[in-house]
Order: C-alpha cells, then structure tokens, then sequence
C-alpha cells in the first residue's frame, strides 16, 4: 500500500478513498476504448475462429475444423520456421548494433544529438512505403547480377533482415542510450579504479546495469519480428511461391485467397497470438531473472 | 511554471479533439440516415477504379434528379473483395455490389437478391449475360469488355507488316521473331514487358491462361469444372515463351516489371505489342486512334484461323438482400434508371468506355471496342471469359509464381512446376473451396 508522505494519517486515508471512489470515472474513458479497439474483437475473434463466415456479423459455428486445416497447412508450418529464423536472426543483429551504437553515441564527442536523430530517423517512416523503397533498391543491385528477390527466398529473407535493423536500430538505440545514461556514474569509477579492463567493465557491470533496457528491447525486437507484416508483403508479397511468406502474411493470404477459408485464417490467428504471448513470456522471465537491482 | 500549464493544455486540448472528432463524425452519421429513411437509399460499392470520377457524377445526377441519395465508394485495385467483406458487416451495407462470376456468387449468394423478373433484367439483351444459381438471377452483367493483344498499327508497319500478316500462332510467331532479329535497327522490341509484379501478373496468370481453359472446355464440351486436365499447357507454353523471349525486358526480370511499366513502354514505342482490354484504352490513347489495334491472342490451336478477341465479363451487380426493402427498391430503380435513362447510358457508354448488354447500348467511342467488334462482325468466334471458373486466388497465385520462376529459368522441370500448379493445384484448390 502506497502511503502519501504529505499527508497526516487521517488526511491520507481520505486521500486514498477518495482516489478509490473517483478511479472508475478516470479509468473509464481508456476503459471504453479498450473494450472497443481490443477486448470486443478479441473475443470475437476466438468465436470466430470456431465458425464459417463471409462476413464477421454472419458466422456459423463450425466446431475444430478450421484448426484442423490451420494444422493440416504445410505452407503455414513453412511460414512459422521462416519466421522464426528470422525473428532470432533480426533480434541479434538489430540488438548488437543498437547496443553498439548506443555505446558510441553516449561517448562525449561532438555531433551525438544529430547522430542520434539520425539513425532514429527510418523508424519514422511507414513499413510499407520502406518495403517498396528498398525493393526498388535491391532489385537495381541485383539486376547486375541477372536476378531478382523475388526469385530466391533468402534473397528475400536477408533483404528482409537488411530493412528491418536499418528500421529499428535507431529506435532501440534509443532505449539502450536511456538505459547508459542511468548508470551511475560512481559505479563505473570503482570498477575502473578496482582495475577492471574496459571489457570486463562492459560485460561485467554495464551489461547487468542494463539488463532492465535488455528485456525492453529483446521483447520488442522478437515480437516486431514475428508479427512482421507491412515489410514482408510490400518488400516480397511471399514470392517465390510463398516460400517468403511469414506467419502475418500467410494469415491474411488465407483469410482473402479462397472461397469459405475466413474461418482458418482466424484459427491460424488465434494460433499465432498464443505462439506470441508464449515466446514473450518465456523470453521476459529468462531476461528478468538477470536483472540487477542498482 | 508557465510553459508547463500551456503544455498541458494543449495535451488536453489534443485529447478532447480526438473525442469530438470520434462523436462528430457518428453524428453526422445519424443525421445522414435520418434523412434518407424516406426514400430508401443506394450505397455502391464499385469495383473499377478507372471509371470512379464518372460514377461519382452519375450518382450526383441521379440525386439531383430524383432526391434519393446514392453513395459510391470505390475499393482500390485488387482490394474489392477486401473490402466488400468489411463493409458488408457493417449496418449502413452496399446495397449493390458485385462479383465476377460463378466462383465470386459462391461466397456471397446468401447475399444476393433474386433478381427474375426485375425491370433490369428484362433489359438484357442477351439471356446469357444473367448470373444464375438453380432458376434464381443473382447477378446482371453490366459490362461486356474483350481482350487480346493491343498493338501499334504504325510500328508494325516499319517493321514491315500488317494484322493481316497475322492470322494464327505460327504467323504471329514469324512476326514477333522477325521483330526481335531486327530490334537495334527498328529501335523498339515487339512485346512490353510481361510484368509479373502485382499490378500486372493477373494478365498472364488469369487473362493468358483463359486460353488453354476456354480450348479444353471446347473440347471437352463443358463450361467449368473441378480438374482441369491441361490438355493445351503446352500451347500456353508457347505462347508465354514468345511473350517473355521477344519483350523489353530479360525474362529474369520479370518479377520487378509492373503494370505502369508495361504501360509506358507501349506509349513511349519502345514496343509494338501489349496484352491487355478495352478497358486500358485511356492508359494508351496517347498513340493516337488510328495507330491502336487489337489482336486476337492465338497459341497455335487447330482451326484458330477463325477465333476472335476473347469477349465476355467478370462484372455482375448483385443487390443485398439484407438492405432494407425500401433501399433494396431504390437500387433496383437505380441500375434501371443507368442502363434505360439517356444520363445514365450516356455516362455509362461514352464516358465509361463501356459496351452494356443492354438494348439501349449506344455506340463506343472506344476504338479498341471497335476494333474488337470488327472480329464479331468478320464472323470469327469470341473467345469466352472462363477465368470466372479459376477455383481460387490461390490457384492463380501459384500458376502466376510458377511462371515468373520459369521465365527467370525456362528449363523443363521449372514448367512441369507450371503444370503442377495449373492441373494439381486446380484439384486441390476445387476440394479445398467445397
């Protein structure tokens, strides 16, 4: 129980009534649109998932067997380790050089602002505009070499790689340079004066400083790359023959690419949100438990 | 002290915006069915974006001179199917819609009203161009459109020939190659590119491979079926081999051409022939009328000689049967009144380029129209739209990735994986649709 300080003890447990008494009213307007924007299509989702349908307010119930078909897809089991692949291969090289450059940039030297705002910059732009944009790219250097992402899918997958750390590099960094500035100062100054070398004092003081900042931007980057969508359906739309097709986009194609298979793509949803929160969580206890307290 | 309460409140300014603007925008709503309760209403969902300024107009027309209120939206290219489906749902539905064939009814005949004996349908010049299910009319065409390939008269001259040089696919074939011999002396090469991007693959993997569908279909005297047997892929082979060996581009590069590119390599003569329909008039009118021509697609069938541009249509109106009855009657009246009125043929046949199957269809001025109509008038036969029968996206989507592999590869095992996707993936996909 939190106790305000300023308070007598009288004063103060009629504050907390009173916070009591009003909370519904100021948690209510987040509470509707909550309700509106997540829980209610949540919900029907899940019923959704279990009908056949043309339009969502017309379904019949249909039992397990759009999940049947969800399972019987090989194009889905394909799609989930593409995406898994890319999902551990994006984390890594999104999260060492965002660390990297959150490392250089808090050096004091001049310019660090502009840099930063810099290499912030692409994540600003929308995943689709960049998905088109690098693809005129790529494909001007690879017509040098007579062929095309669209031909190969690791051409696609690493074309994939490339566009998202240049997105999300920048915004990590930005979470990783809070994290460095937070570091006490004193803290580093008896390490140093201890005779760490300065490898010993990044792994062995800065790294668990930061593992609060870690957690953030490990959750963020291996969710962002399972629930990649804009890029991969802007930047290959799947091509080859849907051998760069990942789990989002193999959900949309399945809801829109046959007659009476809407119902699927909504089991292969529901299926790809409990796959999402239970990678979330795994990873949030495993980086949790290797947080510092400073 | 001070900056901080003006930041906050131009945050709780912002805030409160953001809620007027969600309340103003329903009410507003409100009001607007308040009104148009009395007369019933239309609400179009149009699927052709080239022709959306022109029934944005015609609507305007008709309000003006009735009262009644028409809304048309307009879906983007390739998004109509996405986007009936969310505003289906909604209360304030389409009221008319459409979809393209029997497939299309498919999925939304419980949504279709019947429409026998409605004044529309007695308009009809033609039986065949009504959309049934058992004795009931779902659909009315309402636009008759053809395709082939598109060329230019005046290139195909400096190159030393006429249409008439091309009478089947052995002819066409000696043209395009001997177009392709001489490309650095004529400066342009005979086919644009055979873009496999999205904007353009439905060319190749619906419109193409109607052929080999429709010949198999006459062969085997059938109008759809749930196994295509392919017995004319390998024509189709032949035909796509021409298309991809002898255009602008290297075949490997298929998969980044796009529509628009195609497009401006035909404006810009860099090439003679472009497949596509009467619909993409305004894109190449920039040629001049009297260097625009149409081909009928030949891919070396027996008897082609006699085959004309393939004809037909994957537009039918369905009326929602869900719509209350007043608007169910006002958007019969609507279609009626577009297709007898003279404001609504007008627009429809001049300013939309359209051929209605109508009686009261008035003369083109679209001269692909025209050029096609002279095969009719030759005697030769149109080529029917049989792609309405294609089981699925899927199935087109796999032969369309199937082909851009084979272009960038044309080995054998790499058209086998065609054909795979033509004769098995037709197969699955019938089975998989129900």
């Amino acid at each position: 129980m939190v106790r305000p300080l300023l308070f007598t003890e009288k004063e103060g447990v009629f504050v907390e009534k009173a916070m009591k008494r009003y909370m519904p009213i100021f948690v209510l307007p987040t509470f509707c649109a909550f309700t509106l924007g997540f829980i209610a299509p949540f919900i029907m989702g899940i019923w959704l998932s279990f009908c056949k349908f043309t339009t969502v307010t017309d379904a019949k119930f249909v039992g397990f067997s759009n999940y049947i078909k969800a399972f019987q897809d090989t194009v889905f089991r394909h799609s989930f380790w593409y995406t898994a692949l890319f999902a551990v291969v994006s984390l890594v090289v999104i999260n060492v050089f965002a660390f990297a450059l959150a490392m250089a940039l808090t050096q004091k030297m001049r310019g660090t602002n502009i840099f930063r705002t810099i290499f912030f910059m692409p994540n600003l732009i929308g995943g689709i505009v960049l998905g088109y944009i690098w693809q005129l790219i790529f494909d001007g250097i690879l017509s040098n070499y007579n062929t095309a992402l669209k031909l190969n899918e690791w051409l696609g997958f690493w074309g994939l790689i490339i566009l998202v750390s240049w997105q999300q590099i920048g915004y990590m960094m930005i979470i990783y340079i809070a994290g460095l500035q937070s570091i006490p100062g004193d803290v580093m100054e008896a390490a140093q004066i201890d005779g760490a070398t300065s490898w010993q004092r990044l792994w062995k003081v800065t790294v668990p400083m930061m593992m609060p900042s870690i957690t953030i931007c490990v959750f963020l980057s291996i969710t962002n790359g399972f629930k990649l969508f804009d890029q991969n359906l802007s930047l290959t739309a799947g091509e080859p023959a849907k051998m760069s097709e990942m789990m989002a986009l193999n959900i949309y194609n399945t809801f829109y690419g046959r007659t009476g298979w809407e119902g699927v793509g909504q089991a292969k949803a529901v299926l790809f949100f409990l796959l999402v929160v239970m990678i979330g969580m795994l990873q949030l206890r495993a980086t949790r438990s290797k947080e510092v307290q400073q | 002290m001070k900056k901080r309460k003006v930041v906050s409140i131009l945050l709780v300014a912002a805030m409160t915006v953001g809620m007027l603007a969600g309340c103003g925008s329903s009410s507003s709503s409100d009001g607007g069915s308040e009104e148009k309760e009395a007369s019933g209403k239309v609400y179009y969902l149009n699927f052709k974006p080239e022709a959306d300024e022109q029934w944005q107009a015609l609507a305007e027309a008709y309000t003006d001179e009735t009262g009644v209120p028409v809304t048309v939206l307009t879906a983007a290219s390739g998004e109509y199917e996405k986007t009936l489906k969310s505003e289906m749902a909604k209360t304030d539905a389409p009221t008319l819609f459409q979809v393209n064939g029997p497939v299309g009814l498919a999925s939304w005949k419980d949504y279709c009203y019947d429409l026998s004996g409605s004044d529309i349908a007695g308009e009809l010049t033609d039986d065949s161009f009504a959309l049934k299910d058992g004795d009931q009319t779902l659909g009315i065409a309402y636009v008759i459109e053809n395709y082939g390939i598109i060329y230019n008269k005046a290139l195909l001259k400096e190159a030393g020939y006429t249409a008439d040089d091309i009478t089947d696919f052995e002819s066409f074939k000696k043209v395009v190659e001997d177009i392709t011999a001489n490309k650095d002396e004529l400066g342009f090469s005979a086919f644009t590119s055979a873009g496999m991007d999205g904007s353009s693959d439905w060319r190749f993997k619906t419109h193409l491979a109607n052929l080999p569908i429709y010949y198999e279909y006459q062969a085997d005297g059938i109008d759809n079926t749930d196994a295509i047997k392919g017995t004319y892929l390998d024509n189709y082979r032949a035909i796509w081999d021409l298309y991809i060996n002898n255009a602008t581009c290297d075949p490997k590069l298929l998969s980044t051409k796009t529509g628009d590119d195609a497009v401006a390599e035909f404006v810009t003569e860099e090439a003679v022939f472009y497949q596509n329909g009467t619909w993409a008039y305004n894109d190449v009118a920039d040629i001049g009328d009297e260097n625009l021509g149409i081909l009928p697609i030949y891919i070396g069938v027996e008897g082609e000689e006699n085959q004309g541009v393939c004809t037909g249509t994957e537009n039918y109106w369905c009326v929602n049967n869900k719509a209350s009855e007043e608007d169910i009657q006002a958007t019969l009246d609507f279609i009626n009144w577009c297709v007898t009125s003279e404001t609504g043929v007008e627009a429809m046949c001049k300013d939309m380029g359209f051929v209605i199957p109508f009686k009261s269809n008035l003369e083109s001025d679209n001269v692909l129209v025209n050029e096609a109509n002279k095969y009719l008038e030759e005697g030769k036969t149109p080529v029917s739209w049989n792609f309405s029968t294609m089981p699925s996206e899927e199935w087109k989507n796999g032969v369309g990735s199937a082909l851009t592999a084979y272009a960038a590869e044309q080995t054998d095992a790499n058209w086998d994986a065609v054909v795979t996707a033509f004769v098995d993936g037709w197969a699955t996909e019938a089975a998989a649709a129900e």
